[in-house]
């Protein structure tokens, strides 16, 4: 693993480099089609957060009661919510929320888990052992009830929400983080670094997280899915963002739940995006897990 | 079942609420027997209702107890003080003495006679209780000097300044009159116990479960209660208490279900469902906080209550929400209620709302905020006030104003109201019945009245609020209701009004001699309650 890192950084020539990133990814779409399908949808999303003011038929927030609970149809391809608000417009802005909801989350969660459980490992001795009694009791707690603590405590605005949703992955990412580290640890270049007389932290940052990314990437990918779920979870609970933000897990709450029966398409669609969201980082994070553990390689 | 149906069906039950009779119809007798069931959404923390807040006292413990007076339980606006314990009574004239004279034989349960000591007692607990016994409206009392009963079945009432209100004051849902003796040994007793003179007669509770009551044999009132029993589910789920219904093993809820909810009910229905239908006397108001700029300038406010189209509002959010008619400061249809044509000459009240709108970005340019924002406090409570919160962000946009909304949770809102930290806020006004004493308060100057949270000063208003309270005609006190309503939303704009709730109760049609009120608190006695062929199974 540690190997075909040090190849890819130690790699001159940029074209070469580029030409190989692009046997690697062919070679994953051939390998692994499902992972190939899960990365497609997640880059559509980003696509769609990113296009979402140029490519959404409606505003998001306008409310029109005149289209109060409209049926999907040629006006409203997936109709209407209770305010009259297209469901389509709503879902392309709430794929931003998501995005930036889920990334932040997943990505500080995991940097900083890395970055813990690298230490945790470089340092050892009653250092690491502190370190994992407390990520044993912060993992002991449920990820949506400690999230739920934090944003009891902190309040639900967007940056509250992500820092409630960090903290759980935290110690789930140090923990295999460390894992990995361990045997970095015991790496020729790590005691050389230390006879050199680095510093830790340069031991730590450019000597051993480069050897861990592997399981880092891994874990982010993990996370995301994760991440969009608990922030639907969090706004279904009236407990993430708040109206009239466009966002899925608040689409799924209040009048989506009254008007199931009449309405359907007020949660349905929502529940969809959701859905394909999870599955589809849920399947290139497997895939990537597969393609970059050496012990899963197949071919 | 489609979209169009439930239409119908909707429509039907509004025409079936506005033009079906009230309550006991003239050509059916009152048919004895059955257990009525119904469920309720909160449980009582306490028995005593002298010291409790929530309809979860009142709804399961009500039919346990009279008053001194109640309201017409016939009459729809919840606004008419009848006898209740007292047979009669009389009013000095210079509206400083009230005399009560008691019905004679009425029984405790417990089988001691109800006299003016009861009442005595009942009373002084309420206006003047003791050290370490709570009274939550003792401040309503503030006008009683004393209470006297200068023999076992008169009670008098002397008063510091004479008050139009004192008679609906004194048939208060929550002034349940109980055992003198009882109260003498331990004032904190009906915390935890039963002992009315009500049509019915304690059984049990079981916590997070049930209460139970059975027919008072020795009621004083003659034929009544036609119920052998009532029974309340405590259920706090909306859609739990929806299919207790829709499954008929429940009657009706006394609190109210929402628009969607009573028609999904009459959809699986049908006739087995009757809906009952009131404003209600509950209203969301918008605190713009005075002490945070710019709103302490009344141009800046009146520019936030022009934007509101009341009117279209109220036409979409009565179809998804517990809201409805457009109201001042008096629920619709009230003897103090400004009349339609009146109302839109207040400031946001009009009927043109691009005049009003473009009125409002005049005024913004003036206060120099032409690109106002500002976070919007809302309480953590669904309905209304999501969707009613969602209607104000999208008026207040058209205006040019970028509202963000934050969510309080329930329990921490009012610390955050009290403390003023916050720009604007919803806030809420419920009372026990239509009394301009009652309603207006709220809207006094904040050195006056603690849950005043625009925080405001006003001497004009209060002068306003004292001449109301003591005019000595029912057009005299219209005049300066409407004043006051003028100042408080029009010249001042200290509050916002947003739209009035509306009760909808969606019952099974086998209870009859219940009228709706716009009260949840009137009418839960159940004294007059009786169902038409006989209990649920």
């Amino acid at each position: 693993m540690s190997a075909t890192t040090e190849g890819v950084l130690v790699e001159p020539a940029s074209a070469a480099r580029r030409r190989r990133w692009l046997d690697l990814t062919l070679s994953f779409c051939r390998r692994r089609p499902l992972g190939a399908i899960g990365a497609g949808v997640v880059i559509f999303m980003i696509l769609v957060a990113v296009l979402a003011p140029w490519i959404s038929p409606y505003d998001p927030l306008a409310i029109d009661f005149a289209a109060m609970l409209a049926a999907p149809s040629a006006q409203h391809w997936l109709g209407t919510d209770a305010f009259g608000r297209d469901v389509l417009s709503r879902i392309i802005y709430g794929s931003q929320t998501a995005l930036i909801v889920g990334f932040g989350a997943a990505f500080i969660g995991s940097t900083v888990g890395a970055v813990i459980g690298v230490a945790s490992a470089y340092f050892g001795g009653r250092i690491d052992l502190v370190i994992q009694r407390f990520m044993d009791i912060l993992i002991s707690f449920p990820l949506i009830i400690l999230a739920l603590a934090m944003v009891a405590v902190l309040g639900n605005n967007l940056p509250n929400l992500i820092a409630a949703m960090t903290v759980p992955m935290i110690p789930r990412c140090a923990l295999v983080i460390r894992s990995s580290a361990l045997s970095v640890r015991e790496m020729p270049y790590v005691d050389a670094a230390r006879a050199l007389g680095y510093r830790h932290t340069r031991i730590i940052l450019r000597h051993m997280l480069p050897n861990v990314m592997a399981p880092y990437l891994i874990m982010l990918t993990a996370f995301l899915g994760q991440a969009i779920l608990l922030e639907a979870s969090l706004s279904f609970l009236g407990l993430g963002v708040q109206e009239p933000t466009a966002a899925w897990g608040l689409m799924l709450r209040g009048a989506a739940v009254e008007f199931a029966e009449t309405a359907p398409w007020m949660a349905l669609f929502p529940g969809l995006a959701i859905s394909l969201a999870v599955f589809a980082f849920n399947l290139f994070g497997d895939s990537l897990r597969d393609a970059l553990d050496p012990k899963l390689r197949t071919g | 079942m489609n979209r169009r149906t439930l239409f119908f069906a909707a429509m039907l039950s509004a025409a079936a609420c506005l033009f079906a009779p009230a309550g006991v119809r003239a050509d059916e007798k009152p048919r004895s027997g059955g257990e009525l069931i119904f469920p309720v959404p909160s449980e009582p923390p306490s028995y005593d209702a002298h010291r409790e807040q929530t309809f979860g006292v009142i709804h399961p413990v009500a039919p346990h107890y009279n008053g001194l007076l109640r309201f017409d339980p016939t009459d729809p606006t919840g606004t008419k003080p009848v006898a209740d314990l007292a047979e009669s009574w009389t009013v000095s004239e210079d509206g400083l003495t009230y005399t009560f004279k008691l019905r004679q034989g009425v029984k405790f349960h417990d089988g001691n006679e109800m006299t003016s000591k009861d009442v005595k007692a009942s009373y002084d607990k309420i206006i003047f209780p003791p050290a370490g016994v709570v009274s939550d409206r003792k401040g309503q009392y503030a006008v009683v000097k004393a209470v006297e009963a200068p023999d076992p079945y008169t009670v008098v009432f002397q008063l510091k300044w004479p008050a139009v209100s004192f008679l609906a004051s004194l048939a208060s849902p929550w002034n349940f009159i109980y055992r003198a003796d009882i109260l003498a040994k331990d004032p904190h007793w009906y915390e935890t116990h039963i002992n009315g003179t009500g049509p019915f007669i304690f059984v049990e509770h079981v916590k997070g479960s049930h209460w139970v009551g059975k027919k008072n044999p020795n009621y004083w009132d003659k034929g009544k209660p036609y119920l052998d029993g009532y029974r309340a589910l405590f259920i706090k789920s909306s859609s739990a208490q929806v299919a207790a219904i829709r499954g008929e093993r429940a009657h009706i809820q006394f609190r109210g279900f929402s628009p969607a909810e009573r028609d999904t009910l009459k959809a699986a229905l049908g006739d087995k469902i009757t809906v009952a239908e009131s404003p209600w006397d509950c209203l969301l108001l918008v605190a713009p906080n005075h002490t945070k700029k710019p709103f302490d300038d009344k141009r800046v406010r009146r520019a936030l209550t022009l934007a509101l189209d009341r009117y279209a509002g109220s036409k979409a959010l009565s179809k998804i929400a517990i809201v409805k008619e457009v109201a001042g400061v008096q629920v619709p249809g009230t003897p103090y209620a400004t009349p339609p044509e009146e109302l839109e000459k207040l400031a946001g009240y009009g009927k043109d709302i691009n005049a009003a709108r473009a009125e409002a970005k005049k005024l913004l340019k003036e206060a120099g905020v032409e690109d106002l924002s500002f976070t919007f406090s809302n309480r953590g409570v669904p309905m209304p006030y999501e969707p009613v919160a969602v209607w104000l962000i999208d008026q207040w946009r058209q205006i040019g104003v970028n509202v963000k909304q934050q969510v309080v949770e329930a329990a921490a809102y009012y610390a955050t109201l009290k403390k003023g930290d916050f720009e604007v806020a919803m806030d809420f006004q419920c009372g026990y019945t239509v009394e301009p004493d009652l309603d207006l308060y709220k809207f006094t100057s904040r050195s006056k009245n603690p849950s005043n949270y625009g925080f405001y000063e006003d001497k004009v208003l209060d002068d306003l609020y004292e001449k109301q309270s003591k005019a000595k005609s029912v057009e005299e006190r219209k005049k300066f209701v409407r004043q006051f309503e003028k100042r408080l939303l029009d010249e001042e704009a200290h509050y916002l009004m947003t739209l009035q709730w509306h009760r909808i109760i969606p019952h099974s049609s086998k209870v009859r001699g219940w009228q709706v009120t716009p009260s949840h608190y009137l009418n839960q006695m159940l004294d007059t309650v009786w169902l038409a062929d006989g209990p649920t199974q």
